[in-house]
């Protein structure tokens, strides 16, 4: 079975779900052979991972395009039959350079990928998530850079073979400098792509000191806090939990919309979520049109009372 | 210093997408825009400009006959000529074949700085900036929140999932910025009427010695095989806050298990 490139995250040994999640895809197209830098968790040969190329570098991690390098480099001794990476901008920005250099065609925000007689069949959600497409690349190297959630992880152990490869940056790695990098604090919560949950305010919430209801509504319920354009354009949240088309999409079994009227670049980040719940004072607002359960009140009434009442139930 | 915005014309986000035989986006038969994320690129160009008077800006289009609107539409903001890349044999191109083709137009404008927004409102893919830096190796610095260019370098501010980051580059330099950089400009009456007299050039696959065969349905890398619209969500249960109202939230949230 041919090789499948599988671009892996880890921090300090601690892969990422959305890595499991691809390196379980790639278990379906061929042979994972999972690409990452510094060490070679544990993790990637319980999940499949029959090979391990680690590549050393300093400071690979931060930047694409040693990635693209160390991945052409690698594709140039056995060309793989794809790659997968993640829908991030990292990710994304490694596969399409990647497409360029090895003559690759590259599908973003994959949904599902199956094996078919012509090479891995993609799903997609296009505009808005309104349409589903599916899609496959008919000429090179397939590269695929696959959303967070697409498939649950499963283990399949195996022992694999760890090769190690020291990259040596060409000129064109070092054009684009790092000047510097600070690495956000943890916030304890789950990351926004890979929640179960998500409680999402918006400009309802009437200023920066209402989202801790929102924090506590996602702590009560172990969920991730979005917020919408809004919201972060007031300064109320950071822009990295904003969801929609110019935030992150997310597509978890539960969303909780607070304050958001549901417009269609917010919708584009969340509609396709399991189940959709909203909280709005205006009953014709439009979140109300795709929400399974909505409740048409005052959120600084509700949000308060449900808090209460799941402490209550779980008591 | 030259700078090029790069624009793309994009089905109105308001209006039901349509699509061709081929499974592309119908841009021809459905009323169309500059791409309202292509905004903030060029307003970054004009900000540059409104700093460095000497600054020429180009904005360039690969795209059909109406692509053209985009153009003028970037022109009505500011800006001093525009490119609009149209050929017959571009119908069908994937982002692979309309990066080749927008990286060939820029050898030929040379410019120091390529401006992109981080994204299309369409496809949305956001391969495309990557692809161009990649085809004319420049360094690209992505996804911008700030940007500011001064004595040939170029430093952004940017936003990344697990960290806040300065990047810098010299000249030239790739760009894509985010609706976080600061408001585009509304056209003014006087700039929709100079936009007018402003240079539009045409230029054809043949122009660029791009060969016909390399782009287009033909040579797309990526094929759509199906695509369907997928079932609207339907509306469901919503009650009236009369003070019970979390205790239904709690009650439903409890049927689903998610307490
Ligand atoms: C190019 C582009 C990209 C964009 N990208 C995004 C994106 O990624 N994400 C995004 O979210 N938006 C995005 N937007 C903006 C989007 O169009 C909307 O402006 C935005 O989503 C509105 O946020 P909101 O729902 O919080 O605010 P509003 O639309 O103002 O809605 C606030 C809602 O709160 C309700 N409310 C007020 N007070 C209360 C109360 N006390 N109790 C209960 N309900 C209350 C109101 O009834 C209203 O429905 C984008 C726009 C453009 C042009």
């Amino acid at each position: 079975m041919a090789g499948i490139f599988v671009l892996v995250g880890h921090i300090e040994g601690q892969v990422g779900k959305p890595s499991l999640e691809l390196l379980t895809l790639a278990r379906r197209l061929g042979t994972p052979i999972a690409v990452c830098s510094g060490s070679a968790p544990e993790a990637l040969g319980q999940y499949g991972a029959e090979r391990v190329h680690v590549i050393e570098s300093e400071d690979i991690g931060a930047h694409p395009i040693g990635w693209v390098q160390a991945l052409a480099e690698l594709a140039a001794d056995t060309p793989p039959d794809a790659v997968l990476t993640e829908a991030t901008p990292h990710g994304r920005e490694i596969a399409a350079r990647l497409a360029v250099r090895l003559g690759g065609g590259v599908l973003t925000d994959a949904v599902d990928v199956q094996p078919g007689p012509d090479g891995p069949v993609v799903t997609q959600w296009a505009f808005a998530a309104g349409f589903t497409v599916t899609a496959r690349v008919a000429r090179g190297v397939p590269i695929i850079a696959v959303k967070p959630n697409a498939v649950v992880p499963t283990p399949a152990p195996v022992e694999p073979a760890v090769t190690r490869a020291r990259l040596v940056p060409d000129e064109a790695s070092l054009r684009t400098r790092v000047v510097s990098r600070s690495v956000r604090e943890s916030t304890g919560r789950p990351g926004l792509t890979e929640a179960d949950i998500v409680v999402s305010g918006g400009r309802g919430l009437a200023g920066p000191e209402n989202f801790a209801l929102i924090e506590n509504l996602a702590d009560a319920l172990g969920g991730a806090v979005g917020a919408s354009r809004a919201a972060v354009d007031a300064g109320w949240y950071p822009h990295t939990h904003q969801v929609g088309q110019t935030g992150v999409a997310v597509s978890p079994q539960l969303y909780l919309a607070v304050g958001i009227s549901g417009a269609i670049q917010h919708r584009a980040g969340m509609q396709t979520s399991k189940t959709i719940v909203a909280i709005n004072k205006d009953g014709e607002a439009p979140i109300f049109d795709l929400a399974d359960y909505g409740v048409v009140g005052d959120l600084f009434q509700v949000v308060p009372r449900l808090l209460d009442e799941i402490a209550r139930r779980r008591a | 210093m030259k700078i090029v915005v790069c624009v793309k014309y994009v089905p109105d986000p308001a209006s039901q997408p349509r699509f061709t035989a081929g499974h592309t986006v119908d841009r021809e038969n459905v009323p169309g825009r500059l791409s309202e994320l292509d905004e903030y690129a060029v307003e970054q160009a004009l900000r540059v400009v409104d700093a460095a008077p000497d600054t020429h800006v180009t904005h360039l289009t690969v795209g059909p006959p109406q692509a053209a609107e985009a153009l003028r539409r970037a022109l009505a903001m500011g800006g001093h000529a525009a490119v609009h890349v149209s050929d017959d044999a571009l119908a069908g191109s994937d982002a692979s074949a309309t990066a080749l083709v927008l990286a060939a137009a820029l050898r030929r404008l040379t410019p120091d700085l390529v401006l992109c927004a981080m994204a299309s409102t369409d496809g949305g893919t956001a391969l495309v900036p990557a692809m161009l830096a990649e085809h004319l190796e420049l360094p690209q610095l992505t996804f911008a929140t700030e940007v500011s260019v001064d004595a040939g370098t170029v430093r952004v501010r940017r936003e990344a999932v697990q960290a806040t980051e300065e990047l810098a580059a010299e000249l030239p330099a790739l760009v894509s910025v985010t609706d976080r950089i600061g408001d585009p400009r509304y056209p003014s009456f006087k700039g929709i009427m100079a936009a007018k007299k402003k240079s539009l050039q045409t230029w054809t696959l043949a122009d660029l010695g791009v060969p016909a065969d390399q782009v287009g349905a033909g040579a797309a890398r990526t094929v759509v095989d199906e695509i369907t619209a997928r079932p609207p969500r339907a509306a469901g249960t919503a009650v009236q806050d009369d003070g019970e109202g979390a205790w239904h939230l709690a009650e439903f949230l409890a049927t689903k298990k998610f307490i």
